[in-house]
């Protein structure tokens, strides 16, 4: 059986408030706050892009799972924001972390379910038998237009999955996908903010993709909502996640662990990945672990996961994500975010 | 000119309905309406509907509603008046069968509003372009200049226009056809975020797709169709300035109360004879000023009759039985047709939990613009 030897996670320490964005445009932050649940978003530095973030997070996976990283046979990071249009993001994540050159790189693109689509692959090829090792990435330094909805949400960070065979931190029992033509959310070549569909994003898109492929996964699994002590649903806001889970019959105590976004804001192709890395930071071995992600376009992964007794043991070998959402931390102005997210125009 | 009766009616659920297309939703309106009247031929159809062509790209709509309805050959037209698309269809519909020249018409009203365009735009172009919108303003804004006006000269609060809202999710939660099957409180209301001050967002109808249809015949022929028809007795319709701020009292809906006037003389009757009414609460601030415009609360004192009841079933006249624009939803060509439906169920008794006990005479007005142009409907019961 196959699954994950090791996960790490990455986010950077800027942070700007709802309030200062909502300040700056004029809208009332309680009412964002209320109807978003959203409280602070993380901003990358100058010096953080979808391949450093990819780095830290992928190094953290390899220190929890104790190998020599020239084992890794693929790498694969889903992202929106891969720093280049051509030129993968992957080959300097390999090199950074020590691997290569025998390895199989891809960048994969699937809006915000980007992450799990490299970590399906990643799992297909060592169950397969092709490789030993894969790592699976979900990495983003958001866009959001300014005066967008999404500019609240919008955020950077991600989370690294390292999948093998053998000393598996977390057991993988079940996968599913479920995916259509829908164009809720887009962003075409050479535009640098995305488009949506306002409210075509949410019943026809997020919730008819995530309910399909969660209730699909459980039927697979022959199990229910109570089985599970966790599950993390793709967060684009702090609602759409609750609102989801509920509608499949989970609590708000399994729903919790994995809900960062009210602190950290949506990480695109890294949010329903850090979510996972935020419940393996505290869950107890036996616990079953439901993860659904969602891409615009649209999509769903999900995957039935359960904790092994090693999971414990070795976790502790990497910062856990709560640690970098509660830790330092370096609040900005809307200025300065407008500076570090290029917003601003500037002679050369 | 012959006495005409609505034999039959039939109308989608209204909501953002993404599954389905602006035809989709005319024909299940339409076929519903000639379903429920066991009818299988159309001497005319009469579409209202105010911007397709915006909303989603397509005109045109008279030969495209009848090829799919499968009646491709039958005169078919779309009616356009901003939001009283519906109504002026209805009376269109109506002066046909009137006049002799049809015997038995469709009509009906039809708006797909969630496509992906900015309605807000869209909506815009019902006031002037060169007066109005140029200079930036909205309906929101537009309504909040009107509530404005109103609480100015008469003294009315954003309480008083709180419970219009009140009143109209409580009447829509018992509507199965309604997009917000849902009460609020005075509380919530004035909590919601502000859109255009004073209104704020549980004072606006919302962006909604449906579509309804009534069929129309002499009266003399009605028995044919069903044994419960419900006649149209009179008719009204009138237009004021385009341009809100050229009216002589921005607080005064002057269209609609000359559009009553023609519609209560030509029926022979007066408001204090009207048992339910259905009229065009785009905003609540709508509401007060047409029920004032429509003879059923003195000027200036609109803004009492949700707070004390009067306007609520089970009081003097029930107003929007049906939810209303607020509560039902406002796909704006087809507002015009669904209040239509509603009186005509009221009549036959067949409203259900939101019936009005005894009801004979009913009374839809709808309006476009900021009331710019308004059409009334008075009906009674034909058995």
């Amino acid at each position: 059986m196959a699954g994950i030897v090791g996960y790490g996670a990455f986010v950077p320490r800027n942070r700007i408030k709802s309030e200062e964005i909502a300040r700056q445009w004029g809208k009332d932050p309680a009412v964002i706050q209320r109807g978003l649940l959203l409280k602070e978003k993380s901003v990358p530095g100058f010096d953080e892009d979808t391949i450093t973030i990819s780095v830290a997070a992928a190094r953290a996976a390899i220190d929890r799972a104790g190998i020599d990283p020239m084992r890794i046979g693929a790498l694969y990071i889903g992202s929106e924001s891969h720093p280049y249009a051509v030129k993968p993001s992957g080959t300097v994540v390999a090199e950074a972390i020590g691997t290569g050159p025998e390895i199989h790189i891809a960048d994969f693109e699937f809006a915000c379910k980007a992450g799990t689509e490299a970590m399906f692959v990643a799992l297909g090829l060592v169950e397969s038998g092709r490789v030993d090792y894969a790592m699976g990435i979900g990495a983003d330094t958001s866009q959001g237009a300014p005066d967008d909805a999404l500019e609240f949400s919008a955020s950077a960070g991600g989370a690294a999955f390292l999948f093998g065979r053998d000393n598996l931190l977390v057991d993988v029992l079940e996968t599913y996908s479920y995916t259509t033509d829908t164009a809720d959310f887009w962003r075409r070549e050479g535009e640098f903010y995305p488009r949506h569909g306002g409210r075509f994003t949410g019943e026809p898109a997020y919730f008819k993709h995530v309910l399909a492929s969660a209730r699909g996964i459980l039927e697979k699994a022959n199990l229910k909502a109570s089985d599970f002590r966790y599950a993390v649903f793709h967060m684009p806001n702090g609602k759409f996640p609750l609102s989801a889970g509920k509608t499949l019959g989970f609590k708000q105590e399994q729903l919790e662990t994995g809900w960062v976004v009210p602190q950290m804001g949506n990480t695109y192709s890294g949010s329903s990945p850090t979510g996972l890395a935020a419940i393996l930071d505290i869950a107890d071995p036996g616990d079953l672990i439901l993860i659904t992600s969602f891409g615009s376009g649209a999509g769903s992964d999900s995957f039935v996961l359960k904790a092994t007794d090693l999971l414990p043991q070795q976790r502790g070998r990497a910062p856990t994500v709560q640690s970098m959402l509660q830790g330092p931390r370096r609040y900005l102005t809307y200025g300065e975010y407008a500076k570090y997210r290029e917003k601003l125009i500037v002679n050369d | 000119m012959r006495e005409v009766a609505i034999v039959g009616a039939g109308m989608t659920r209204f909501g953002e309905l993404w599954k389905y297309s602006l035809r989709d939703l005319f024909v299940e309106a339409a076929r519903g309406a000639l379903e429920s009247a066991g009818a299988d031929r159309l001497d005319s159809i009469y579409v209202g509907n105010m911007s397709g062509g915006q909303f989603v790209g397509q005109e045109h709509l008279g030969p495209l509603c009848a090829d799919h309805l499968g009646m491709a050959g039958v005169a078919a037209a779309r009616v356009e008046s901003a939001c009283a698309s519906g109504g002026v269809a209805l009376r269109l519909a109506y002066l046909d069968v009137a006049s002799g020249a049809s015997d038995l018409v469709l009509a009906a009203g039809v708006e797909k509003m969630n496509d992906g365009a900015d309605v807000t735009a869209v909506l815009a172009t019902a006031s002037d372009q060169e007066n109005e919108v140029y200079h930036g303003i909205t309906f929101p804004g537009l309504y909040a200049m009107i509530a404005r006006a109103h609480m100015a000269a008469f003294g009315t609060t954003e309480e008083d226009l709180a419970w219009v809202s009140v009143k109209n999710h409580r009447h829509g939660a018992k509507n199965p056809n309604a997009q917000f099957r849902r009460e609020v409180t005075v509380e919530e209301v004035m909590a919601s975020s502000p859109v255009a001050a004073p209104l704020r967002l549980l004072h606006c109808s919302p962006v909604t797709d449906g579509a309804a249809a009534v069929l129309l015949c002499p009266l003399s022929e009605a028995k044919k169709y069903t044994d419960r028809p419900v006649k149209i007795r009179g008719s009204g319709f009138a237009t004021s300035t385009l341009t809100l701020a050229d009216r002589e009292n921005p607080a005064v809906l002057d269209a609609v109360q000359l559009a009553a006037e023609r519609a209560y003389k030509a029926a022979g009757v007066g408001p204090k004879d009207i048992q339910v009414a259905e009229v065009h609460d785009c905003f609540s601030i709508a509401e007060i000023c047409c029920i004032e415009a429509l003879g059923f609360a003195d000027r200036g004192r609109g803004g009492q009759a949700a707070r004390s009841g009067m306007t609520a079933l089970g009081g003097k006249i029930p107003v929007n039985t049906s939810g209303g624009l607020k509560s039902k939803g406002h796909p704006v060509g087809t507002t015009g047709v669904a209040q239509a439906i509603e009186i005509f169920e009221q009549l036959r008794g067949d409203a259900g939990e939101r019936q009005a006990n005894g009801a004979r005479i009913g009374l839809t007005q709808n309006m476009g613009g900021s009331g710019a142009s308004s059409v009334v409907h008075i009906y009674e019961r034909g058995f």
